[in-house]
């Protein structure tokens, strides 16, 4: 085999399959909250990502969320057809997501939320809804 | 010891059409009157343009649209795309551009007909994956986030960011050229519809049409054309998310990165500028602006401005020509910074001029406080 027919193997190792966003919304729709984590590290990542942020490092596996998170700063978008509110929530393993609280029109920041998959337009969705409401 | 580019390149022509309403008027239309503006203020002819710098949110290729339509074939060109900061990140690098040779005359500009087309923010911004499903209404949610946890941790409060809004509009009342003119109180601010809590209707931008240019040359060349030359002391942008969920810290903006590299490049302190032209696309911008420039301490930003502050006659005078608040916001406000900071250094402004002006900080905001890109321009004496 030629060198650069090796080099062509090597870059192309690895990228057969679906990638790891496809992989993230398949592990929802079978009603699972996955996130992915470093193996050396034990940093956890969202969202899903082919290496870990900064260091490139690919040795990410996918681990269950614990689903609880606490709300780090939240608004409710006041429109014609209604209120709802987008908030970031701060997940018990580190990373931040973009999100909803579900079922009450806001909640202080620093509340903590437990997640829950919903369908919405025909796609599961994490939202979260108040810990003691969970 | 002094950084090589400091000094080396200068603003020498302004211009600007269609700020406000240009009913009938197409983007490239305003785009072209204002570059063709701003080289007839440098006191230049068209075909001494050979440099192109532009960004706007219509055109998917801003330096090709802009050629073409003034018939440039310009020898460097830079679309660089960083939302509203793309000017500042364009001023730093026409002047390695010309510094290098690259090109001899560098005309930077953008324009929109956002009003008058659409009535509203106009976007090319993509939705983000894992932000886009839960519908927030970008980019106000994301600075209403902001302005949440800003409350939340240093005790803000809505009349504090009230107080952004009435001194942008005071500096408007004294710009015959700014959209939103006439009175403003803190109530009215605090009584306006809300949109996404915190955040009222005053709070926000203007939607407005208009376009912006300048030309740059080197700072050799610029002293023989026809007005007192801005020289670019200064420069730097940072950037660490592009969605606001990616954002390290709602609070602190990449400005802390940007800042102190352009005052160091400038070899200037925040105590010696004057005039603070700061990206405020939402009241919350001007607060988390002041303090990550080293105008205040972090979370200081609310009790700093109030009193009138920043308003005429306050402590620092920041955003005299209203603002995107209140004077002008077609979208991508960055242009419009520069234009009102060099005016200023001219000694131009009129009722609203800074008496005295040698040092001003121009700061743009990119997307969901994004792209954070600080310049620092001055006049000859600082030099």
């Amino acid at each position: 085999m030629s060198r650069s027919q090796t080099l062509w193997l090597q870059l192309g190792a690895g990228m057969t399959g679906p990638g790891p966003e496809a992989e993230y919304r398949a592990h929802l729709r079978e009603g699972r909250f996955m996130i992915q984590r470093s193996r050396a590290t034990g940093v956890h990542v969202f969202y899903p990502r082919v290496a870990v942020p900064g260091t490139g490092e690919q040795d990410l596996e996918w681990v269950a969320a614990s689903g609880l998170a606490t709300v780090y700063a939240i608004t409710v978008n006041r429109t014609r057809e209604g209120s709802y509110n987008v908030a970031l929530v701060d997940l018990d393993e580190g990373p931040r997501m973009m999100t909803r609280i579900d079922g009450i029109e806001t909640v202080p920041i620093g509340a903590r939320v437990r997640a829950r998959i919903i369908e919405q337009d025909g796609a599961p969705l994490v939202v979260f809804v108040p810990e003691q409401a969970a | 010891m002094t950084h090589p580019l400091r000094g080396r390149a200068a603003v020498v022509g302004i211009g600007s059409a269609g700020c406000g309403e240009a009913p009938g008027r197409t983007a490239n239309e305003l785009m072209a009157e204002a570059a063709l503006a701003a080289v007839a203020d440098a006191g230049l002819a068209l075909q001494d343009i050979d440099g192109i710098f532009a960004a706007t949110s219509t055109h998917a290729f801003p330096t090709l649209s802009v050629a073409e339509y003034l018939g440039i074939r310009p020898r460097y060109f830079d679309g660089t795309n960083v939302g509203g900061s793309s000017f500042e990140a364009h001023l730093l690098s026409a002047a390695l551009a010309l510094d290098a040779g690259l090109c001899d005359a560098a005309l930077i500009c953008y324009g929109s007909n956002q009003r008058t087309a659409g009535g509203r923010l106009v976007s090319m911004s993509e939705p983000q994956l894992h932000e886009a499903p839960y519908k927030p209404r970008h980019p106000i949610t994301a600075y209403a986030l902001a302005a949440s946890r800003h409350m939340h941790q240093f005790g803000t409060t809505r009349a504090m960011l009230a107080e952004v809004a009435v001194a942008a509009r005071a500096w408007a009342n004294l710009n015959p050229a700014a959209f939103a003119r006439g009175p403003l109180s803190v109530d009215d601010v605090l009584g306006a519809r809300m949109i996404s809590d915190p955040l009222t209707t005053a709070d926000c931008c203007l939607v407005t049409d208009g376009s912006g240019a300048c030309v740059l040359v080197r700072a050799d060349r610029a002293r023989d054309l026809k007005h007192p030359p801005a020289f670019l002391l200064g420069a730097a942008g940072a950037g660490w998310h592009r969605a606001v969920m990616c954002m390290p810290d709602l609070t602190i903006t990449a400005a802390t990165d940007s800042g102190p590299r352009a005052y160091a490049m400038a070899g200037v302190l925040p105590s010696h500028v004057r005039l603070a032209m700061l990206y405020d696309a939402f009241t919350i911008n001007t607060l988390l602006f002041l303090e990550d420039l080293g105008f205040c301490a972090k979370g200081e930003g609310g009790p700093f401005v109030q009193g009138g502050a920043i308003a005429p006659g306050g402590r620092l005078a920041v955003n005299t020509n209203g603002g995107g608040l209140s004077c002008v916001h077609p979208g991508m406000y960055g242009m419009f910074l520069i234009l009102e900071a060099v005016t200023q250094l001219r000694g131009d402004a009129g009722e609203r001029q800074i008496a005295g002006l040698d040092v001003a900080l121009v700061h743009g905001n990119g997307g969901t406080l994004s792209s954070q890109c600080t310049a620092l321009l001055g006049t000859a004496a600082a030099l």
